[in-house]
């Protein structure tokens, strides 16, 4: 392939996005933002409604006129250009295929309009990839959603755009289909090796599939990294409190060494890795992921070195897989604890038990936000 | 056959016997059909049939008509009154295709830019109706007089020249000429043309305006290939709304033309109002208006291919 092709589309072509910034009135809800996406990545941008991730990609797709900032793909400028004239492609919320065609023409649309003499082939390798082959001939309203999700993305997909871009693309879908086509997005993903953008509000959804994940809130970008890393290491208590379930815990920095930090909350010292720690002097609040605490019966039989406090269980869910305490401290506060199903005796509301975690699973938060930050947002786009 | 069926079904006690009950189901429909169909039956069809039969009969109103089969009706319903059917004709294409070009910005600009203001928009298009017909196309007679501004600046601009030398305008004139009763015919159509437009333009997700905007389209490019093709319903039922009854006006002729644009409606009404034996030619010539109307609206619809789109 030739280095630059008809839509100025470059090879390695990174999407960056500079100061990008757009108000509507006094509203700001893309603020000043800084990311590079690397070309062949899945990439996610997560947040909940209105935290601007939705018109960041339609500034990228072009839909959108940015109101201050930059866009570039490779060294190329983007900002200003029309969006029929930017190697980009969208797969839209609601699918948007055309109702009036078909959808072989629907998914040859783009080639079309590009002059493209023989599209034959293309489109039918393109539904083939999606599996869908054999639905050339009919309209877009006789497919159920799953299919019609798949044609708009081999719609969009048939450009080979530079950079594709994937608004919740998989919201109207149910449960177990969007699992599916969770699997499947990330599938065609790896086969064709393009950059995809993927919007989503759902954390689950934005773990499974993407490479790199960008929490968004309130038109920034709260933190950036690799699931893993923004699951174990949280950046604030937005993101640990969005991504996931946190125990957050509010505490004072007792002694702090290169290793360890001690923290003293509710009467009780806890220590962790000063590398998981963002702030080593003053307060703190102390997060430890649900799954990572275990209970005991008597502080007995907590094994040594670990972060111990004493409640009472409030709550017992038994889900099976698992069961979900609730345990009640005395300070009023509620920890939330996932225990593995093993085997081991259920505690039954109103037992006196010891909760406790391995010190190198906890991390340290700067002590001076809102601790409830991205929780009850969390709550909102699971429902 | 089916007794056996419904003996098996074991019917609760509350019910009637099944006999009854399906009399009674199958009479249903018919009751509540019952008032639309006298209606039709005693003011569509009764007054076609008459009209048709009319059409065949000779006579006059002093010695009564009779049922002659004379189908040379239709030729005298024809030879003398060529140019009418031709006014007829000229007149309502010029009007359909002129509401088209006139309402369908106006309605695309009212279903994508009206934003909040689009009922008020869509009010205004409607109000002027409810004044009455004939008192709207009167008060074209004020706005195209000699010596009204627009007639003005037309003749100052020498607009009027060319138009006359097109046969559109007679000299320095507007009223009483083919461009006047136009003029009155699309004023007096265009909100038949809009709302069906609106409605169909209305409906479009503004989505996937983008979608095609996303895949290489141009604006205009995303009008011709998503826009109007999805609007075609209401291109079609404006342009039958405006048609249909721009063939068989003529208000506007008789208010705003001259003795040279005669259409076919002014003939037949001066041929069963004015003439004591002009029944059977009028008959003959309406019945050739709603054959040729019929024929090429089915034409049109046939062509259009509606049925893909609704």
């Amino acid at each position: 392939m030739s280095s630059t092709d008809v839509l100025g589309r470059t090879e390695g072509g990174d999407l960056r996005l500079a100061g990008l910034t757009k108000r509507f009135g006094a509203f700001t809800a893309v603020d000043s933002l800084d990311l590079t996406i690397p070309q062949g990545s899945f990439f996610a941008l997560l947040g909940a409604s209105g935290c601007g991730k939705t018109t960041t990609l339609r500034m990228v797709s072009g839909l959108e006129d940015p109101t201050a900032g930059q866009i570039f793909l490779g060294d190329q400028d983007v900002t200003d250009a029309k969006p029929y004239r930017r190697p980009v492609n969208t797969v839209f919320q609601n699918y948007a295929l055309f109702p009036h065609l078909d959808i072989f023409e629907n998914v040859a649309f783009g080639l079309r309009r590009r002059g493209f003499k023989s599209v034959k082939p293309q489109v039918e390798t393109m539904l083939e990839l999606v599996e869908l082959g054999h639905l050339a001939k009919r309209k877009p309203t006789q497919l159920s959603g799953g299919q019609q999700q798949r044609i708009a993305l081999a719609r969009a997909l048939i450009n080979q755009p530079q950079v594709l871009l994937l608004d919740e693309p998989l919201g109207a879908l149910d449960l177990k289909l969007r699992r599916q086509m969770q699997i499947e997005l990330k599938r065609i993903q790896t086969e064709v090796g393009l950059t995809f953008v993927h919007v989503t509000h759902d954390q689950e959804e934005a773990m499974t599939m993407a490479d790199t994940i960008a929490v968004m809130n309130q038109g920034r970008i709260e933190q950036l990294g690799s699931p893993a890393e923004l699951y174990e290491n949280p950046a604030t208590t937005f993101v640990a409190n969005f991504l996931g379930q946190s125990n957050l815990i509010p505490g004072t920095v007792e002694t702090a060494t290169d290793d360890v930090v001690t923290v003293s909350a509710y009467g009780r010292r806890l220590t962790l890795d000063a590398g998981r720690c963002r702030s080593v002097s003053g307060k703190v609040i102390l997060g430890v992921r649900p799954e990572k605490v275990q209970l005991a019966a008597a502080e007995a039989d907590v094994p040594s070195g670990r972060n111990v406090l004493s409640g009472t269980v409030s709550d017992t869910s038994f889900i099976g897989v698992s069961t979900q305490y609730l345990v009640k401290l005395p300070s009023g506060e509620e920890l939330s604890v996932f225990e593995q199903n093993t085997g081991r005796e259920i505690q039954r509301p109103g037992a006196e038990v010891f909760v406790y975690w391995d010190p190198s699973q906890g991390f340290g938060l700067d002590g001076d936000q809102d601790i409830e930050a991205g929780a009850a947002l969390d709550e909102e786009g699971a429902a | 056959m089916s007794t056996s069926l419904l003996d098996k079904a074991d019917p609760p006690a509350q019910q009637a016997p099944p006999e009854e009950r399906r009399q009674r189901r199958n009479l249903t429909p018919w009751v509540l059909l019952l008032p639309g169909l006298l209606w039709l039956v005693l003011f569509f069809l009764v007054p076609i049939l008459t009209s048709v039969s009319a059409s065949v009969q000779t006579g006059n109103f002093d010695d009564g008509f009779k049922l002659t089969w004379h189908w040379a009706n239709f030729v005298d319903a024809v030879k003398p009154y060529w140019r009418q059917y031709l006014h007829s004709g000229i007149f309502s294409v010029a009007t359909t295709v002129l509401c088209l070009a006139l309402g369908y910005p106006v309605a695309y600009f009212i279903a994508f830019k009206g934003g909040k203001w689009k009922s008020l928009l869509m009010a205004l298009v409607i109000v002027p109706s409810f004044t009455s017909f004939l008192i709207r196309t009167i008060a074209w007679k004020t706005i195209l007089a000699d010596n009204g501004s627009v007639v003005r600046v037309l003749n100052d601009l020498h607009i009027l020249t060319v138009t006359s030398k097109l046969g559109i305008t007679v000299g320095t004139h507007v009223l009483a000429s083919p461009g006047a009763v136009v003029c009155g015919m699309v004023y007096n159509f265009l909100p038949f043309m809009i709302l069906p437009l609106y409605t169909s333009l209305e409906k479009i997700d503004p989505r996937l305006l983008e979608a095609g905007n996303d895949l290489y389209c141009s604006t205009f490019q995303t009008w011709r290939r998503i826009t109007l093709p999805l609007s075609m319903p209401g291109v079609i039922g404006g342009t039958l709304l405006t048609f249909i009854p721009a063939v068989g006006d003529y208000v506007n002729a008789q208010l705003l033309g001259n003795a040279s644009t005669g259409v076919v409606g002014q003939s037949i009404e001066n041929l069963f109002l004015r003439k004591t034996d002009g029944y059977p030619v009028g008959s003959a010539m309406s019945v050739i208006m709603m054959v040729g109307t019929l024929v090429l609206v089915m034409m049109y619809i046939r062509k259009a291919g509606t049925e893909d789109l609704i």
